[in-house]
This record gives C-alpha cells, sequence and structure tokens, in this order.
C-alpha cells in the first residue's frame, strides 16, 4: 500500500504538539520542508532534538514551536551564530529548556534508541564541564575491566523526519553523500516520515540495495518534496545554499527581521513548491554538477 | 620591517607545518582545514583527512565552506556514518592528530565553545557547544589547538571546560586515563605555545618574525612560562602564499581578518 502523501498531511498527521521531533541530517539532506510545514500548522512545545540545530530549528525556535532543545552543536555552520536561539539563552526572549551533549554523545543516544538499549556507553566527558551543565551524562562501571565508562541515555523520539534523494511509495529510503546520524535516528523514533527528491519505482531500490539506509517497514509516511531541502543540499541533486546561510546573519540577528522572513518565505506561502517558485534562478545557481558513481554488479 | 603576509596567513602556515605526511587527521572547519589541505598541496601529500561528518581521505576541490561541504565526499575514499566516524575510527584509536580552534584556551590547554560570562544557565554569551570537539580532545592522539591570541581568548581559566586539556581544577589529565595525549602545541598569530611535558602548562616555545616574549605575554592571561631556548619560526613562502591566497582560499573565507 502507498504510504505516498502531501508534506501537509504527513505533518498534520505524525506531529503533535508536545511531541519530541528528530529532523536528521548533518549538513546534507536537511528537512527545510518539513520543518517550515511544522511551523506553517503552529505546533507548540515540541522538543526538538538533533546534533546540529542549523537554521531550521533557528527558525522553529522563533517561531514559538519550541519549548526544549535536545543537540550537541548550535552554530551556523561555516557562518556564525543561530540568533533566535541565542537570544532565547541569553534572556533576551521566551527561555527554552537545553540538554546539551556532544556529536557522539548524540549519537550514542540515538545508538541506543534504535537498539531499544537503556543507555550507551562510550570513554567520554572526564574532565569536561558538560555532565556538571547535563545530569543526564552519568557514568557506569565496565562488569568485565572495572573501567568506569561515560553513559548517555537512550533517545527514542516521537517523530524522525529525514530527507533523503529517492525512495519508494513504501517508504523504502535511499541516500548517498554524508550519511550523518539518520539510520539510527529512524530506527530509534516512533513513527518516520521520509521526505525525498525522487520518487522511484520499488525496481530501481532493488536494483542498488546497499543504497538503502531506511527500509519502508519503520516508515509512517512518504512525501516527494524536490528541493525540499535547500537551504541545504543533496549530493547529486543541488549544492549548498551559503549565501543563504551567510546573509541568514543579517536576517536573524534582528527579532523583528526574522519575524518578517517568517512571513514572507514560510506562512507566505502554501507549500515548497511556491517557496521555490518564489526564487528563480535557484537552478542555475545550485544544481549539481555530475560525477556518476562507477557501477557493482549485484550479481551470483 | 614590513611584513608581506598577514598573522592570519602565517598561523595557517605553521599549522600546517605540524603535519606530517601521511598521519590521519581528524579536522575542524576554518583554519585547521585550510591548514590541513595546505599541508596537502605541499610537504605532506598522503595525508588523510576526516571530517566529522563522515567524509574520509577527503580531497575538495573547492575549500569547504562547513565540515559537511558536498565537495568533501566526491571522490574521497570512503563515507563513514558519524556512528562509525566517532565510535571505530576516533574512539578506535585510528585518529593520530585532532586539530580544534576555540573561543577561549585557557593555561592547561582547557578548550571553551560553551558559554563565556554568566553561569551556564544564564550565560553573557552561549557559543555553539561542543559538536565533536570534546571527544576529539579526549581520542586523538595528539592534539593541536589554532588561534589568535588576546587577553579574552587566553584566560588562566576557561568559563566552561568544553573539551579536555591537561588539567582540570587542579586534577592531572592522567588521572581520567584519556587515550590521547592532549593538547601539545598550540598555533597562535604571535607564537606557538606547548605544554610542559610534566605539567600540562601550555609555555612559550616559539616566537614568529617581529614578535617579543613581552608581546606574548601582554596577550595571556596568565604569567607565561618561557622556554630556554625558544624557537623561531620561518615566515611563509612564496610557495605557501601562492597556495593560499590563490588557490585555497581566494574569497579570503578564512584568511580575512
Amino acid at each position: 500500500m502507498s504510504k505516498l502523501v502531501s508534506m501537509h498531511d504527513a505533518i498534520a498527521a505524525h506531529v503533535r504538539d508536545g511531541d519530541s521531533v528528530i529532523i536528521e541530517g548533518f549538513t546534507h539532506l536537511i528537512a527545510y520542508s518539513a520543518g517550515h510545514e511544522i511551523i506553517r500548522q503552529r505546533r507548540r512545545d515540541l522538543t526538538l532534538c538533533r546534533l546540529t540545530p542549523d537554521l531550521i530549528y533557528d527558525q522553529m525556535i522563533a517561531a514559538g514551536c519550541a519549548r526544549k532543545m535536545v543537540f550537541s552543536w548550535a552554530g551556523n555552520p561555516g557562518a556564525g551564530s543561530l540568533f533566535a536561539f541565542r537570544r532565547a539563552v541569553e534572556g533576551k526572549a521566551a527561555p527554552i529548556e537545553l540538554e546539551e551533549y556532544s556529536h557522539f554523545g548524540m549519537v550514542a543516544r540515538l545508538s541506543a534508541g534504535a537498539a531499544h538499549l537503556p543507555f550507551w556507553a562510550l570513554r567520554n566527558y572526564a574532565g569536561t564541564d558538560l555532565p556538571v551543565a547535563n545530569p543526564q551524562i552519568k557514568t557506569v562501571t565496565c562488569p568485565y575491566t572495572g573501567e568506569e565508562l561515560a553513559t548517555v541515555p537512550a533517545l527514542n523520539p516521537d517523530v524522525a523526519i529525514v530527507h533523503v534523494q529517492r525512495a519508494d511509495i513504501h517508504g523504502n529510503a535511499q541516500v548517498w553523500g554524508l550519511l550523518g546520524t539518520q539510520k539510527e535516528a529512524a530506527f530509534a523514533a516512533t513513527r518516520v516520515i521520509v521526505v525525498c527528491e525522487e520518487i522511484v519505482d520499488e525496481a530501481v531500490i532493488r536494483a542498488d540495495p546497499n543504497r538503502t539506509i531506511i527500509p519502508g517497514l519503520i516508515v509512517s509516511a512518504v512525501v516527494h518534496e524536490p528541493w525540499g531541502a535547500h537551504p541545504s543540499y543533496a549530493q547529486g541533486y543541488y549544492d549548498r545554499d551559503n549565501e543563504f546561510y551567510v546573509n541568514w546573519e543579517q536576517v536573524a540577528r534582528d527579532e523583528a527581521s526574522l519575524a518578517r522572513w517568517l512571513d514572507a518565505w514560510v506562512y507566505g506561502v502554501k507549500d515548497r513548491a511556491e517557496y521555490i517558485a518564489k526564487q528563480p534562478g535557484l537552478d542555475e545557481r545550485l544544481k549539481a554538477k555530475s560525477r556518476p558513481s562507477g557501477v557493482v554488479d549485484y550479481g551470483y | 620591517m614590513t611584513a608581506d603576509y598577514t598573522p592570519k596567513e602565517l598561523m595557517a602556515c605553521v599549522a600546517a607545518r605540524e603535519l606530517r605526511d601521511g598521519e590521519v587527521v581528524f579536522v575542524g572547519i576554518g583554519l585547521p582545514n585550510l591548514a590541513c589541505n595546505l599541508a596537502r598541496a605541499t610537504h605532506a601529500p598522503k595525508l588523510l583527512l576526516i571530517y566529522e561528518s563522515g567524509a574520509v581521505g577527503a580531497v575538495p576541490e573547492r575549500l569547504p565552506v562547513s565540515v559537511g561541504d558536498p565537495s568533501l565526499v566526491t571522490g574521497c575514499i570512503m563515507v563513514a556514518s558519524m556512528a562509525d566516524v566517532f565510535q571505530s575510527f576516533l574512539q578506535g584509536g585510528r585518529i593520530e592528530v585532532g586539530f580544534l580552534g576555540g573561543a577561549q584556551v585557557d593555561r592547561w590547554g582547557n578548550i571553551n565553545t560553551t558559554v563565556v560570562g554568566g553561569s551556564y544557565e544564564h550565560p553573557k554569551v552561549r557559543l555553539p557547544g561542543s559538536g565533536g570537539a570534546a571527544e576529539i580532545a579526549v581520542h586523538a592522539r595528539r592534539l593541536l589547538i589554532i588561534g589568535a591570541l588576546s587577553p579574552r581568548m587566553f584566560p588562566a581559566d576557561v568559563d566552561f571546560v568544553t573539551s579536555p586539556g591537561n588539567r582540570y581544577h587542579g586534577t592531572p589529565r592522567s588521572a581520567f586515563k584519556h587515550p590521547g595525549a592532549g593538547p601539545r602545541r598550540v598555533i597562535t598569530d604571535r607564537a606557538i605555545l606547548e605544554a610542559n611535558d610534566d605539567t600540562g602548562e601550555l609555555e612559550l616555545s616559539a616566537l614568529y618574525p617581529g614578535e617579543t616574549v613581552e608581546s606574548v605575554r601582554a596577550q595571556v592571561g596568565w604569567p607565561l612560562a618561557v622556554r630556554d631556548a625558544l624557537g623561531s619560526v620561518e615566515p611563509p613562502s612564496a610557495e605557501e602564499l601562492r597556495l593560499l591566497r590563490d588557490v585555497l582560499d581566494p574569497k579570503r573565507l578564512f584568511l580575512k581578518g
């Protein structure tokens, strides 16, 4: 049975007020289109989880969607600060609760979540202030070696949203280029929304099964959203819009200017197609130059 | 003497010279990234660059703006999931050199990229946080730090220890049994600081052209010890400058200032 739905319907059905949500994707394949739809549908009290909140969570914080953020690096990659986040933390806007780890800690939390273990052990954090800032970072004594290891609790979000290059209507999803921690995030979550650049026939998936990172069996909804990751990128489809990230510093530094941006580019458009139609020239500026892979043989 | 290079350019060159051919380096963005790619273009063509985003053996054809830049993937030897990056590569002991920048670096090489001023709950300035820095500082066999000297950036004690240095509130690093040796050298825009082998304290070990012990001490928030035999640092070569300016960072993304 097809799981293909519109972004509107996917968010309406699967993201509820008070949910913990993870939109994963490390610089690559960030599901901006889903974040914007969550803002348009005015979800509230969300716990936003992500290694790198990136501009998408800055926008969701500014729009009032977030109660809490669980993260490991909250900056504008390659450009500077997340200003809505900073205003909330520096006492200049409505506060949000923080739960902070390092990247390894977040990856470990998702690995535990995916494996349905209560925690994950790692060699980290001794001699730092991170466990002081976050009492959820604890230690355990290894029953085999007696060694003291750091632990982080499992992270099992209510919803994971993952942007991928291609998927079939059952939600079998394929990614190439940076893999981030999308697979762990999807397996750790209760519900999974897959957003894709292209819908392909199941036969395309079956022709290259090593490329599949998320099987349809854990997927609740599939959304076809070309350019859905802009201003992040999709390897082989379009480059990162670095200008957008750099210019964001100017947009977001001022609360009112960020609100105007949300009015124009999120509330002021119906969906991703309108958002893309509003900025002609993206194709010429960002379309990927082709670098096809070699072909492998799955024969036996 | 009129220098025909900027302090940042020299800093990038000095950092590049710290890397040995064939080493496996975990690369952070900004100047570390520039230095690694300069080293690869000069004396260390077999340097293996690993980025926390998962690109292993990256050979970027343009200067990556972020550690997740698509140019790191094209032509690399492996794209690892982030779980593999942190568990198998970093915790697995495969990383020889970690290379970090920081907002604040203290006397013991502790790095702060979390909060400045106020408290953790109510900071004056909120910084991005650890990213992969804490675990790089724990696991990389040796750690290089790069940053421009100033009293604000080099206080006696950082406001928050994000990434562990050689001593934490009086406890030596050895007590924590970290696999990595910790910060060995700090490459700045005026001098090289080096950790004392016994105490882990950062000391002045080499001066850049035109700098003096006093000019460096004035930029550091603790009574900086000075090694008996101070090293000197060669200015950038014409080839290093050509690579930095024309090939690696023509838009001066990371060299500005």
